[in-house]
């Protein structure tokens, strides 16, 4: 790619070779799984096909792909790409947190578990003052009476509620 | 005026009177912080009003959606950062006045052109409603069917220079909405044989993975930026005195924001583009325009808050979103089995203008909670952006935890959120596909329907709104078609 395409282009570069190609190839593998994965009804119009709109969904993502993979305006993988990848790699971490918060939660009880999690990943990430911490606290503990005392959205209680006294538990398990 | 006092009577419940005020300075806040945006809020607090009335779940989110654009204007004038992505084109003529220690001038202005706005939007949806519940019968499957597809046409050619991406990603969208047992016939499709696909994939664990949690990912991943905020001086109340000077560009730009937001797939960065360039193309002194004109202000700002009221009209009358907060205000309305269409406008008449009424109460609060609040407010421009990314990943948590309590629904949209990451980082858009989710369902439905009676091709047109749906297809593939070929030819001449 030459200067000039460079700054005609108006959103990054780095990474969109690889995204471009994972695409479509993701789109293909799907359209080869389309008479196994969709059925076709004999007698039946083809707008009323079981078939019809899956293949209109994963044929325009092929079609489409294909294209926009032959007009983008790289062609060959640059050391800016190996860089995109590991910013695309490292965000790995905040899923496993959001996993590992999603998996404590109905072990732990909703208040208890976030009062740990949320300042714990201020921690994480390189918060060390005290109000930094006593905000992550505050935050933790409001956003629980907000969802769960206040909306009552439906988020179980915990499992270490159980070993609670009886008076506590039920107030525990509605509320907190 | 039956219809008018049977609205008011739907508002006047202590419910709906705290759901406004809980959308309106809710909004404002999240608008004025950058990085959150109303997408995120919208998506995270959905489940929440699933629990509530249909009225008052709508009215916390239109609240949020109505007045988020209030927000945005403050991080974008004071500190050149759009606290929206819709107030971009406040920050060419906003930060231009903070710098010549026009801060507080800027921000008033700000305000009331869009207090004119979002007032003018609704006071013309009002007028015109009678007239839309006359035309919303008009509109039969083929129709539906067809305004469905000009919505995800015009969505693709809305992102230039990524039409083709645009369109590849609204095709996965479709795709992703077909996943699962299909409605007539009852066959599985793309299920691989694993049970939790049968189901299908669930629209708001998608929106809360390219929205919030992708934003989450995408603040985490980056670095706390260190602001200096300006100290206000003047009056509050001066920009409505000097928006009064500027009456044309503040008609001509709220018209704008009305006909675009009425549009689906168009919205409020075309109705501001087209504000600002016909503000600029009038004015006495066209060179002033991006170095803090005041009409450039009013442009962006009027335009774009008078979009959301504007957008509920394919939304409310042929139960069609044209845009993403949009379509997950639909689930709301799905949820509690309100079907949004003609038949709504037909025999709810007074719930639709008791929406209108909603956000027209909105628009008063905000500007009275922002002519007082905004010295204290503007301290929200400074939480840290990972700080941000923390408190967005815990409410997310919410959002797609209580929907099902599903730990398989937590993996899903933990994956679309690495997914909305990629997008983010790449610059690309992540809105085509939640329309081709939404207006693919609705697609596959109407086609079906309308073509039950259809021996021929030209029997799907033959009805007078199907044909001017058609042309305008048409229409727009062509000018599209057009812009491409001068871009080659210029390319080709340089």
């Amino acid at each position: 790619m030459n200067a000039d395409e460079q700054k005609r282009q108006k959103w990054p570069i780095r990474g969109q070779l690889l995204f471009a190609l994972v695409f479509l190839l993701a789109s293909l593998l799907l359209l080869s799984q389309l008479g196994v994965e969709t059925k076709w009804i004999k007698k039946a119009k083809l707008v009323a096909q079981p078939r019809f709109w899956p293949a209109v969904g994963v044929c325009g993502m092929v079609l489409f792909s294909a294209l926009h993979l032959w007009r983008l305006p790289v062609k060959r993988f640059h050391t800016a790409d190996f860089v995109e990848w590991k910013v695309w790699f490292f965000a790995i971490e905040w899923v496993l947190w959001f996993l590992a918060y999603v998996w404590l939660v109905p072990l732990g009880g909703y208040l208890p578990v976030t009062m740990i999690f949320v300042p714990l990943m201020v921690w994480r990430l390189g918060y060390r003052g005290w109000p930094m911490m006593a905000a992550s606290v505050g935050f933790a503990v409001a956003v629980v009476l907000l969802f769960k005392a206040f909306l009552q959205v439906k988020i179980p209680g915990g499992a270490v509620y159980d070993y609670l006294p009886d008076a506590l538990r039920s107030a525990f398990i509605l509320y907190f | 005026m039956d219809t008018f006092l049977a609205a008011a009577e739907i508002l006047a419940r202590w419910d709906v009177i705290l759901a406004l005020l809980v959308g309106s300075v809710g909004g404002v806040l999240i608008g004025a912080i950058p990085g959150v945006g109303p997408a995120v809020a919208i998506a995270i607090l959905l489940p929440a009003t699933f629990s509530m009335d249909p009225i008052v779940g709508l009215t916390v989110l239109l609240g949020i959606y109505g007045s988020s654009m209030y927000g945005g204007a403050i991080p974008a004038i004071l500190i050149n950062t759009p606290g929206t992505a819709v107030n971009a084109l406040t920050t060419y003529d906003g930060f231009p006045m903070t710098q010549r220690g026009e801060a507080r001038r800027a921000l008033s202005l700000a305000y009331s052109a869009s207090f004119f706005g979002g007032m003018f939007s609704v006071i013309c949806l009002i007028l015109f409603a009678p007239v839309l519940a006359r035309v919303a019968p008009m509109f039969g499957s083929r129709e539906i069917f067809l305004a469905a597809l000009l919505g995800l046409i015009l969505v693709v050619v809305a992102h230039r220079g990524q039409s083709l991406i645009a369109a590849a990603l609204a095709s996965f969208g479709i795709f992703l909405n077909t996943i699962g047992l299909e409605p007539v016939k009852y066959t599985k499709r793309y299920t691989f044989d694993q049970a939790w696909l049968s189901s299908g994939i669930n629209l708001i664990v998608v929106v809360l993975g390219l929205f919030a949690l992708s934003q989450a990912f995408f603040l985490l991943q980056g670095k706390d930026e260190k602001l200096e905020l300006t100290r206000l001086k003047g009056g509050m109340f001066q920009g409505l005195r000097e928006l009064s000077r500027h009456p044309r560009v503040a008609s001509v730009s709220a018209g704008f924001g009305v006909l675009m937001g009425m549009i689906p797939g168009v919205g409020e960065f075309t109705a501001q583009f087209l504000s600002y360039t016909y503000a600029q193309r009038s004015s006495k002194t066209p060179e002033a325009f991006g170095n803090g004109a005041p009409e450039g202000l009013i442009a962006a700002e009027t335009a774009n808050n008078a979009v959301p009221a504007a957008a509920m009209v394919p939304l409310l009358a042929l139960g069609i979103p044209g845009e993403a907060l949009t379509a997950m205000m639909l689930s709301v309305f799905y949820v509690h089995n309100v079907v949004p269409g003609p038949q709504l406008f037909q025999n709810d008449m007074p719930f639709v203008v008791a929406l209108y009424l909603a956000l027209l109460i909105l628009n008063l609060l905000v500007l009275g909670f922002l002519l007082f609040a905004t010295n204290g407010l503007i301290k929200v421009v400074k939480i840290p952006n990972r700080f941000l990314g923390v408190a967005i990943l815990t409410l997310s948590f919410v959002g797609v935890y209580s929907l099902r309590n599903s730990f398989t629904d937590c993996l899903v949209a933990a994956g679309f959120g690495i997914f909305g990451f990629v997008l983010k980082r790449l610059d690309l858009p992540a809105v085509p596909i939640v329309l081709g989710m939404v207006l693919g369902g609705i697609m596959e439905v109407k086609l079906r329907a309308g073509m039950a009676r259809v021996k021929t091709p030209w029997d799907f047109i033959d009805r007078p709104v199907a044909m001017i749906l058609f042309l305008m297809i048409l229409g727009v593939l062509a000018l599209h078609v057009r812009t491409l070929w001068k871009a080659r030819k210029q390319r080709q001449t340089r």
